[in-house]
């Protein structure tokens, strides 16, 4: 093919073209997701996070905890004999941004709302070995003594609220409320987080 | 889909295929022609010497270029990738895992389903449904109750046979499908904390413990009171809320006088969760013959 020359010799050229070749992927298989509408209404009952959740979402983040466990459940018949239904997009549409995940160190956490207790959890996050003695999860037990102050929690919501979470007025007034007189530990606000997760869709594994 | 994204999926997917094809058959033949020397096949590139070939693919490369799109064609004609267009097999990746749910639900019925209305007395009859049930409870329940049942601080001990809300199978089975909800409220609003400590030191004694005689005789009032509503007035407890007996040498939470103090002062809050909604009734069976079996193991032969 002579015209090869053109765009061998041209570096412009043969960035547009690369630019075309690989970009056919995220258009055919990313793009009409977002307009795609069934992937955006919420599953029946789901609401946002309450403030304290949301905090303890926030230090679900902070420590890193989706760098080991994912919040995905695929639907493979091990996986979901293992965890629960498979997880859909429609239990995530609040989610800003969502922690899906992608490494599993640790077991997958998409649905450990309610399986275990609170003390159990956080007796787990204290020191993991006290109560599963083979577990290379981290202790962290600073999570027992750094209280939540909830100064930043209506602002959070005014945040996601900006980009679609239908949080109300009324709730960022009183978002700051479960806070007051810093009894919230962040041990608190982290199990509220985990022992909401996954709980409106109940299958038997 | 709407219609425009499945129209839109559809040509940029057919698109890219027809670029492919363009560019593997535009490359098929040698482009260089030099009118001087026709028998020249260089591009006329030289580097040091070295002269460029303009040869064609090589014909087995050419021809695994050509099977991948074959490969393509077909895959687009049986499963889902055309848009809309729902493949001629009807594949979803949701049916594919019922199908597979279905045909291991068809070799574990073999298995389990027996045990979905056995007596479980009848169960823990049953080596092989023994060996099932530990291995359900390594994976559900020894988070919590140990590897070996053996319990932990706050989480109890299945294998002694000292139970909280009983230890018949159908209590067994009732914990499980149901959960159990443990409460003792705070008594250091109530009897202060002069009151906490005498009541602390009648716990020992009713232990059979190392106490103080003296502040232990204002504890029995104190627990005549307000402790015996749910311990009971011999501090043996209550199966039927989950009162732990008092005098015996099974703590949950510590037997130090200290600890004691503690649970008194602020309570304990405590629970299994219920499992109903969330393992299958065969499963639930099983591991509630291997949890009765444990408590009976000088009486199971090993």
């Amino acid at each position: 093919m002579k015209n090869h020359d053109i765009v061998e010799k041209n570096i412009g050229i043969l960035i547009i073209f690369t630019c075309v070749a690989i970009s056919f992927g995220a258009l055919v298989e990313i793009v009409p997701q977002f307009f795609t509408q069934a992937n955006k209404e919420p599953i029946a009952g789901l609401k946002p996070l309450g403030p304290v959740e949301l905090e303890g979402r926030d230090i679900y983040i902070r420590e890193g905890c989706h760098v080991c466990h994912t919040q995905m459940i695929r639907p493979l018949r091990a996986e979901v004999e293992r965890y629960g239904h498979y997880t859909m997009a429609q239990e995530d549409v609040y989610e800003h941004p969502f922690l899906w995940g992608s490494k599993r160190t640790g077991p997958d956490l998409d649905r450990v709302g309610g399986r275990y207790s609170d003390e159990w959890q956080r007796a787990h996050l204290y020191n993991p070995r006290n109560v599963v003695p083979e577990s290379i999860m981290p202790a962290f037990p600073w999570l027992f003594d750094n209280v939540v102050t909830g100064e930043h929690t209506a602002n959070k919501m005014r945040a996601l609220r900006a980009v679609g979470v239908p949080y109300t007025d009324e709730d960022i007034a009183n978002a700051a409320k479960p806070f007051a007189g810093g009894k919230v530990m962040e041990v608190d606000a982290l199990v509220a987080y985990l022992q909401q997760l996954g709980t409106l869709v109940k299958q038997k594994r | 889909m709407s219609t425009f994204w499945s129209i839109w999926v559809i040509v940029l997917t057919l698109t890219n295929l027809g670029l492919v094809v363009w560019v593997l058959f535009a490359n098929r033949k040698v482009a260089v022609s030099d009118q001087n020397e026709p028998e020249n096949r260089t591009t006329g590139h030289v580097y040091d010497g070295i002269e460029e070939f303009d040869n064609p693919l090589p014909r087995w490369w050419f021809l695994l270029f050509v099977f991948t799109l074959v490969f393509a064609a077909g895959y687009l004609a049986i499963y889902p990738g055309l848009g809309n267009f729902k493949g001629l097999s009807g594949w979803t990746s949701h049916k594919q895992l019922e199908h597979r749910q279905e045909k291991a639900q068809e070799k574990f019925s073999e298995t389990f389903g027996k045990y979905e209305t056995m007596p479980i007395a009848q169960i823990a009859e049953s080596r092989e449904a023994l060996k099932m049930g530990a291995r359900i409870f390594a994976n559900n329940c020894s988070v919590c109750h140990g590897a070996d049942g053996g319990g932990n601080y706050g989480f109890p001990n299945l294998t002694d046979n000292y139970w909280r809300w009983g230890g018949t199978p159908e209590k067994i089975l009732e914990t499980i499908h149901k959960g159990r909800q443990g409460v003792m409220p705070p008594q250091e609003p109530i009897i202060g904390e002069e009151g906490v400590k005498d009541a602390a030191e009648y716990v020992l004694a009713l232990s059979g413990q190392e106490h103080d005689a003296a502040m232990a005789e204002k504890g029995k009032k104190i627990f005549g009171t307000v402790c015996m509503a749910c311990h009971g007035m011999d501090g043996k407890g209550n199966q039927a809320i989950g009162a732990p007996n008092l005098t015996d040498d099974i703590w949950l939470y510590g037997s130090s006088r200290e600890e004691i103090r503690h649970t008194i002062r602020n309570g304990r809050h405590n629970e299994m969760p219920a499992q109903e909604d969330k393992l299958r009734e065969d499963k639930i069976r099983l591991v509630a013959a291997y949890v009765y079996s444990l408590s009976r193991q000088e009486e199971v032969e090993q």
